[in-house]
């Protein structure tokens, strides 16, 4: 079994197979999710690992003829089931970082307030909510003097913790990051890579990254994809040190990929 | 912010809120959807009012007749159709390779240059005044100095209006051949104007057609440039200094006639009309969207 | 070597004649118009604009009725095409399944493509006599009260010419808005989504404010269309130069009252009044479209960033 240490999971996976217009990108994925644990998706580009993390929220129900099939269980609710979780509840409770820093055309307190308001929370509440969010994404320090100003006026690195602070705002209890940190410079990297490590311990984090070190650094268990399957998972120093596939250990010593 | 026992989404005020959300969502969906369905339903009812009337009166008569005078029944629109076929077609002399050529400079030399930024901008300018003003112009620049109403007048209205779409299209269509495609043309030491007329233009031809017939059909439908340059008249006309018939001015002359008989014609010219001006525009869709 | 150079530059000169072209039309349009006016301007001067008698017989000549009756016609037609145009585009973009959106536009494309004519002929024969036995009874009924709605229900005046008006610009303008809307990053739109928006939260939050400036100068480009617009207004309005606080009166407008006495007017100071209205319809179109092109143009220009 791949998690430890009495880790339990908060997302299982069964038997996942996903269909773009009928061509299939993944093949019966099985996966656990450790409670507030971080989870680092690795493989090379195509493989598979945003598609993955796009069933979790049902990103994909955007797009006409893409379709999964097996079961995404999200504290033991099978989320693929439309008729058991309709997908904008499932997307509050699960938040969703994108590759680009994507701020909404509004301010700085407007884009962190966006979802708490859409679940009603107003006043004084709000407010806390949107402070509390920007400190937990450490954003703060940079832009508490100018809440107001829009949230297109940041730098590439303060975006992205802006859309990170408004994924927190809403209070999921997963957070998916998909490649967060690929469009930012190294110290924003940086940046970026701390706030997801202090995360651990009490959001649910998946992240996909092509960058290995960045998976090594940040998280407590990576899953190892390559052509729309997982090779392999279990608890990061075990993949990186003494992974059980071939093709795990190939990739990992960057000998193809 | 630590976990809550119970999370922000799935409190009381979050469902309630949730609730509300989702019904005015669907309202405003419900709406879109109504609003298309409106426009839809308009354009059918337009389209089925012109069959219901004009279908009945299509008839070889329509083709090969001239009008018969009020009370009686019969009679076609020969001069007509000729007359509007003569002037798109002296229009688009006059105005495809003028604007094609204006189109070609505002690519290939004009590009970034302010005189560019001014033709391109007093293009869409143009593209937009109302084609009335247009109709005025040529009258005071053809009509009054020449001292009568002719085709000729009719035809430089027309291609005044298809002149700024044929030269913004052609832009278009030349900026999107790839640079790589001239740089290889002038690579092996091809003048530019050659390179210009036989890879650029070449490859972006479909679209410059596309443009060419969007222009053809926005002219074919217009009636008010027509009014006072080319006027109208009930018999054949091939003199370019004389009054032409067409199919639009008769349309809007019999229309507003008192008689049955010409009314009834009135339908079915506006029928051809709107038959030749829809099939246009399919054409050049079609066009496009074989290209993307 | 300069022998070679001859045909490029001969080239480059005929294509920058054939561009030059443009500017001249446009500058020759003004000049012909304002020299065509020349004997009213120089009569009434700026007063022209305010005078509200328009009277051929008696030689008094003023721009204000035409003036009045071509904004409200123009303001009435977008009052009702925005939201519907609006809609039509949220549609095309949102929610229409792929099987949908592709005759859906089509059917948008065509109704641009139908030529004001004959919207106008059908509104006379078709939409006016539903409207004075139907819809302006109703209104009358409901709203008698209000100043609008006075006077019997012909079907003929400025809220049909308001209505097909109406009908012709929805396309435009809903043409416009789902390019624009097309052009938001699918990227800031999931995020949205990622946060539990329901795809009206979406339009609100992300599409609208996105695009707004290019939303105005689509709205605005259908303003310069309304104006002008002559055939579709001359079958409905009813060509009248009196002034009704009442929508159900006959009015006119400055393309209207052109295509109706251009042709007729024999004597020199009516077919010169007839010029300073072209010039003043050339002007407003002008300024509009100059306004709109800037806006969208900023748009686009956003949109990559």
């Amino acid at each position: 079994m791949a998690l430890q240490n009495g880790d339990e999971p908060k997302i299982r996976v069964q038997n996942l197979d996903f269909f773009y217009d009928g061509r299939q990108a993944l093949r019966s994925n099985n996966l656990e999710i450790a409670r507030n644990r971080i989870t680092a998706l690795i493989g090379p580009s195509g493989c598979g690992k945003s598609t993955h993390i796009r069933t979790y929220n049902r990103m994909f129900d955007l797009y006409p003829g893409h379709r999964a099939t097996g079961e995404v269980l999200l504290d033991g609710v099978n989320i693929l089931d439309s008729r058991a979780i309709d997908g904008i509840s499932l997307r509050s409770r699960v938040g969703m970082v994108f590759q680009k820093p994507t701020p909404f055309p509004m301010s700085i307190r407007e884009n962190v307030a966006f979802g708490p308001k859409l679940l009603g929370v107003r006043g004084s509440e709000l407010e806390d909510r949107v402070v509390a969010a920007i400190k937990a994404a450490a954003l703060w320090d940079e832009v508490h003097d100018r809440l107001d100003a829009s949230g297109l006026s940041l730098s590439g690195g303060q975006q992205q913790r802006l859309c990170i602070a408004r994924a927190l705002a809403v209070e999921p209890e997963v957070l998916l990051m998909d490649e967060p940190a690929s469009a930012l410079d190294p110290i924003a990297t940086t940046r970026i890579e701390e706030l997801i490590h202090d995360m651990a311990g009490r959001y649910t984090v998946v992240i996909v990254t092509h960058n290995m070190q960045q998976a090594a650094r940040v998280s407590d268990y990576t899953a190892f994809f390559y052509m729309g399957e997982i090779i392999e998972h279990g608890p990061t120093n075990q993949i990186f040190t003494s992974p059980a596939e071939k093709r795990t250990e190939d990739y990992i010593t960057g000998r193809f990929g | 912010m630590t976990q809550p026992a119970t999370s922000l989404s799935s409190s009381p005020r979050a469902l309630r809120a949730r609730t509300r959300r989702v019904l005015f969502n669907r309202f405003m969906m419900l709406s879109a959807a109504g609003a298309l369905a409106f426009a839809v339903a308009t354009l059918c009812w337009v389209l089925g009012t012109l069959i219901a009337r004009g279908g009945g009166a299509l008839s070889w008569a329509l083709l090969t007749e001239l009008p018969n005078p009020p009370g009686i029944p019969g009679g076609g629109l020969a001069h007509a159709i000729t007359g509007t076929l003569l002037l798109t077609g002296a229009a688009l002399l006059l105005g495809v390779p003028t604007g094609i050529a204006a189109g070609i400079w505002l690519a290939e030399f004009g590009q970034g240059s302010r005189l560019a930024h001014t033709v391109r901008f007093l293009a869409d300018v143009l593209m937009g005044v109302p084609s009335i003003v247009i109709g005025v112009f040529v009258y005071g620049l053809l009509v009054a100095p020449l001292g009568s109403f002719s085709a000729l007048a009719g035809a430089v209205a027309l291609a005044l209006l298809m002149l700024p779409i044929v030269t913004r299209t052609t832009e278009e269509m030349l900026r999107a051949v790839p640079v790589t495609l001239r740089e290889a043309a002038l690579a092996c030491g091809c003048p530019p104007w050659i390179m210009v007329l036989r890879v650029s233009v070449r490859a972006a031809l479909p679209g410059i057609l596309t443009g060419v017939l969007l222009a053809i059909a926005r002219v074919g439908g217009e009636t008010a440039p027509l009014l006072f340059t080319s006027l109208n008249t009930p018999y054949w006309s091939f003199d370019p200094l004389a009054p032409i018939g067409t199919l639009n001015v008769t349309l809007f002359n019999y229309a507003m006639s008192p008689y049955r008989d010409w009314q009834q014609l009135a339908w079915a010219a506006a029928l051809c009309i709107t038959l030749a001006v829809l099939a246009l525009t399919i054409a050049a869709r079609t066009l496009r969207r074989k290209r993307s | 070597m300069k022998r070679k150079q001859l045909p490029d530059r001969a080239f480059r000169l005929a294509t920058g004649f054939s561009a030059a072209t443009i500017p001249a039309v446009v500058a020759a349009v003004g000049v012909m118009l304002a020299a065509g006016a020349t004997t009213a301007l120089l009569r009434w001067g700026p007063s022209f604009l305010w005078r509200s008698q328009w009277d051929a017989a008696h030689g008094e000549f003023g721009a204000w009725t035409a003036l009045c009756g071509t904004l409200i016609s123009a303001f009435l037609a977008l009052a009702l095409a925005i939201p519907l145009a609006l809609g039509v585009a949220v549609f095309l973009t949102e929610l229409a399944p792929r099987w949908l959106a592709g005759p859906a536009s089509l059917a948008v494309e065509l109704m641009a493509a139908v030529p004001s004519i004959i919207y106008g002929m059908w509104g006379l024969f078709v939409l006016a006599p539903v409207l004075s036995e139907h819809v302006e009874p109703f209104l009358q009924h409901t709203l008698g009260w209000l100043p609008f709605f006075q006077g019997a229900p012909t079907g003929i005046g400025m809220f049909t010419a308001g209505l097909v008006l109406a009908l012709m610009v929805v396309p435009y303008i809903a043409a416009i808005a789902r390019d624009l809307f097309t052009m938001v990053p699918p990227q800031v739109k999931e995020a949205a989504v990622g946060l539990g928006a329901t795809r009206w939260e979406v339009v609100r939050a992300v599409v609208l404010p996105h695009t707004r400036i290019g939303l105005v100068g689509a709205v605005i480009l259908g303003l310069g269309r309304a104006l002008g617009e002559t055939m579709a207004v001359t079958f409905v309005i009813g060509n009248s130069h009196r002034l009704s606080p009442s929508l159900f009166a006959a009015s006119g407008t400055i393309a209207s009252t052109l295509a109706n006495e251009f042709t007729e007017a024999t004597d020199e100071l009516h077919l010169s009044a007839l010029m300073a209205l072209g010039l003043v319809l050339f002007a407003m179109t002008f300024a509009i479209l100059a306004l709109g092109r800037l806006l969208v143009g900023r748009t686009s220009a956003q949109g990559g960033a």
